[in-house]
């Protein structure tokens, strides 16, 4: 029964395709089975952008102590079309300096970048929508693409706001990609493949019954989950990270010029690439769809997936609430100073867990190794002093 | 199908390229340019060398890219449009063009058909990477090395 | 999708890259065209991988990401240096740089 459920989507698909089988040539069946992915994929991502993007604001406005939106249909819940109307019927302005054919690519194109990367997570047991060998290194490919095309916006504005926004977002993005990349690092060596569904697989077993062997709970799995989960809030642009929009310095960045449906398309970009950056989380640290306790495994695995990634969405959404915008230099300061040679740390570490027997001991000596690495870098570079009161400087 | 998606690939690559050489704009030729890129992947895919695709887009797009386009900004043109074209280049471009077509042609051994191949996976490159080809691999880490340390001291600005 | 196709549209790749570097004055196009010439012998080295004789043996392949990296080492470097040229020069016309003709 339980396993019938998990796999219920796997025969809906498989049931459709046998009909068409008999039917059409081999090659149209191969094409509407990848549309069959592409649809579910848009729908699923589009109705969570939908329900997140109410959820955010509802959630913001519980910690800042008022309601939130709650006039559209019950709890506010139709918010987001009212939204999606209000967006589709504005005035799409393009300013008459701009260059207009990039200035209409730039949204098109990062809309699709995002959604590109979401194609190569799996999301639940024989539910990877499409399944490449380097799985990874595609997604970290296709998402480098997108500070082209932040680029694009900004240039093809021809605003010196947009452009400011987008020098921003390439020189933080550019900073925390080393890092996020680096931290994936430690987990493909430890799986020795870059496929994601292995590296799901590599963490299915439980020790002891119980305790998940989720690479979360390995000092350096620890330590690179954080570093990532702090890089991917960079690269998707988000509270405590926000200086490339900072709407209170420079309007709103690279999509100064932008308006309604294409502002809507780099939202939504933004928090695709907010989901598929999560998802990669959950996959590469939090043993993606497998449950936390082996008796939970009758919940189907796609359930598990999507509890993990909302719960990193509330983290996101939290930390929105909570942290005030961080000074462009301090967040290149943090990158190069402290998040690189931590990563750096983590692949160390990682080597010295495997090569000192994967136990206890290896748990023990590459926890030595990131303390150590951790309290020399906090020693040399002397936060104290980082974050003395600020001294203000006037025009005369 | 692989017939159609070749053609429309090399069709989009080569139209990219000649973009990419002669439009006016500079930000559109380094634009071009990288869809030329992803037009190139896209043939590496077709060929199975789906490793080098994605490092490909990877590099190029992610870094050289972007690289190109921040000295664009960097080096604003201010000394007038000299619309200097030189007309040489082009003799010289489809001459070479013809000679290596001609070169094609006449050769009667190529091989028509790709031989049928178990994919090469990413593990296996890396395993080569580590035995065989551990010296290049060296060698390439220290010349990028040589080649970050030589660009930054290159742009640096000089302290008077 | 066969060699000779292949092979014409790398040297077609080439060619352009050709022209943009000895047609066009601007630096930046220069160092476009010289990418272009390595991505087509790249593409080149990955069609003789796949046609040839031993497609087991992924030698072509190798070639190509380590030209990969090369170029892209090139790059970083040429492009450090037409920064540097218009620091001196206020230029990036390549016919202006005749400072050291005789």
């Amino acid at each position: 029964m339980s396993d019938s459920l998990d796999q219920i989507f796997i025969h809906a698909k498989q049931w459709l395709l046998s009909f068409m089988s008999g039917r059409a040539p081999d090659w149209l069946v191969q094409i509407i089975s990848s549309l069959i992915n592409i649809v579910a994929l848009l729908g699923v991502f589009l109705t969570l952008f939908a329900l997140i993007s109410v959820l955010e604001r509802k959630i913001l406005g519980r910690m800042q102590n008022r309601y939130g939106p709650n006039r559209v249909g019950p709890f506010g819940l139709f918010q987001p079309v009212a939204d999606g109307i209000k967006m589709l019927i504005k005035e799409d302005i393009v300013p008459a300096r701009a260059d207009k054919i990039v200035h209409f690519l730039a949204p098109v194109l990062i809309a699709a970048a995002a959604i590109l990367t979401l194609g190569v997570i799996p999301y639940g047991r024989n539910m990877t929508p499409f399944t490449i060998d380097g799985g990874i290194l595609f997604f970290f490919a296709v998402g480098s693409a997108t500070e082209l095309m932040v680029f694009m916006a900004g240039w093809g504005s021809n605003n010196k706001y947009s452009m400011l926004g987008a020098m921003r977002a390439i020189a933080q993005m550019i900073s925390y990609e080393l890092p996020l990349i680096i931290t994936v690092l430690p987990v493909v060596m430890i799986v020795g493949s870059l496929n994601p569904d292995k590296i799901v697989g590599a963490q299915a077993a439980y020790s002891l019954g119980f305790i998940p062997h989720w690479f979360v709970f390995t000092p350096w799995g620890a330590t690179a989950f954080i570093l990532f989960f702090v890089s991917g809030l960079v690269e998707s642009n988000r509270t405590p990270f926000d200086v490339p929009e900072g709407e209170s310095e420079i309007v709103a960045g690279h999509m100064t010029e932008y308006s309604g449906f294409k502002y809507a398309t780099f939202f939504m970009a933004e928090y695709i690439g907010m989901f598929a950056i999560s998802g990669l989380g959950v996959t590469l640290f939090l043993g993606g769809w497998h449950a936390p306790v082996h008796f939970l495994e009758f919940i189907p695995s796609y359930v598990w997936f999507f509890v993990k990634l909302s719960i990193l969405l509330f983290v996101y959404i939290w930390l929105r609430g909570t942290l005030p915008r961080t000074r462009i230099d301090q967040i290149m300061n943090f990158a190069w100073k402290f998040m690189l040679p931590m990563a750096f740390t983590c692949v160390v570490a990682a080597a010295v867990w495997h090569y000192t027997g994967r136990g206890l001991r290896g748990w023990l000596w590459s926890l030595a190794v990131i303390a150590a690495v951790y309290f020399t870098l906090s020693i040399l570079l002397d936060t104290r002093r980082k974050f003395a009161p600020r001294t203000y400087r006037f025009a005369e | 199908m692989s017939t159609v998606a070749f053609a429309v690939i090399a069709i989009l690559t080569l139209a990219a390229a000649l973009a990419a050489a002669t439009l006016q704009k500079l930000m559109h030729a380094a634009l071009s340019f990288a869809v030329m890129f992803v037009g190139i992947s896209a043939f590496f895919f077709l060929l199975g060398a789906e490793f080098v695709g994605l490092v490909q887009i990877f590099v190029y797009i992610g870094a050289v890219a972007v690289l190109i386009v921040f000295t664009i900004l960097l080096t604003r043109d201010d000394t007038g449009k000299v619309r200097s074209f030189n007309w040489g280049g082009v003799i010289v471009a489809i001459a070479v063009f013809a000679g290596l077509v001609w070169a094609i042609a006449k050769t009667k051994s190529l091989p028509l058909t790709p031989s049928q191949i178990e994919p090469i996976t990413v593990q296996r490159i890396g395993e080569l990477l580590m035995t065989n080809y551990v010296w290049p691999l060296q060698c390439v880490g220290v010349l990028l090395t040589a080649a970050l340390i030589g660009a930054l001291i290159l742009v640096m600005e000089e302290k008077s | 999708m066969t060699l000779p196709i292949l092979l014409v549209i790398s040297s077609g790749l080439f060619c352009i890259g050709l022209l943009a570097a000895l047609s066009r004055r601007h630096a930046i196009f220069i160092l476009i065209g010289i990418e272009m010439m390595l991505a087509a012998a790249n593409l080149n080295f990955i069609a003789f991988w796949r046609f040839g004789p031993q497609p087991a043996q992924p030698t072509g392949m190798m070639v190509a990401i380590f030209a990969i990296a090369i170029a892209a080492a090139e790059a970083a470097v040429g492009l450090a240096m037409v920064i540097v040229v218009y620091r001196h020069f206020r230029s990036t016309n390549v016919d202006q740089l005749d400072r050291l003709k005789g």
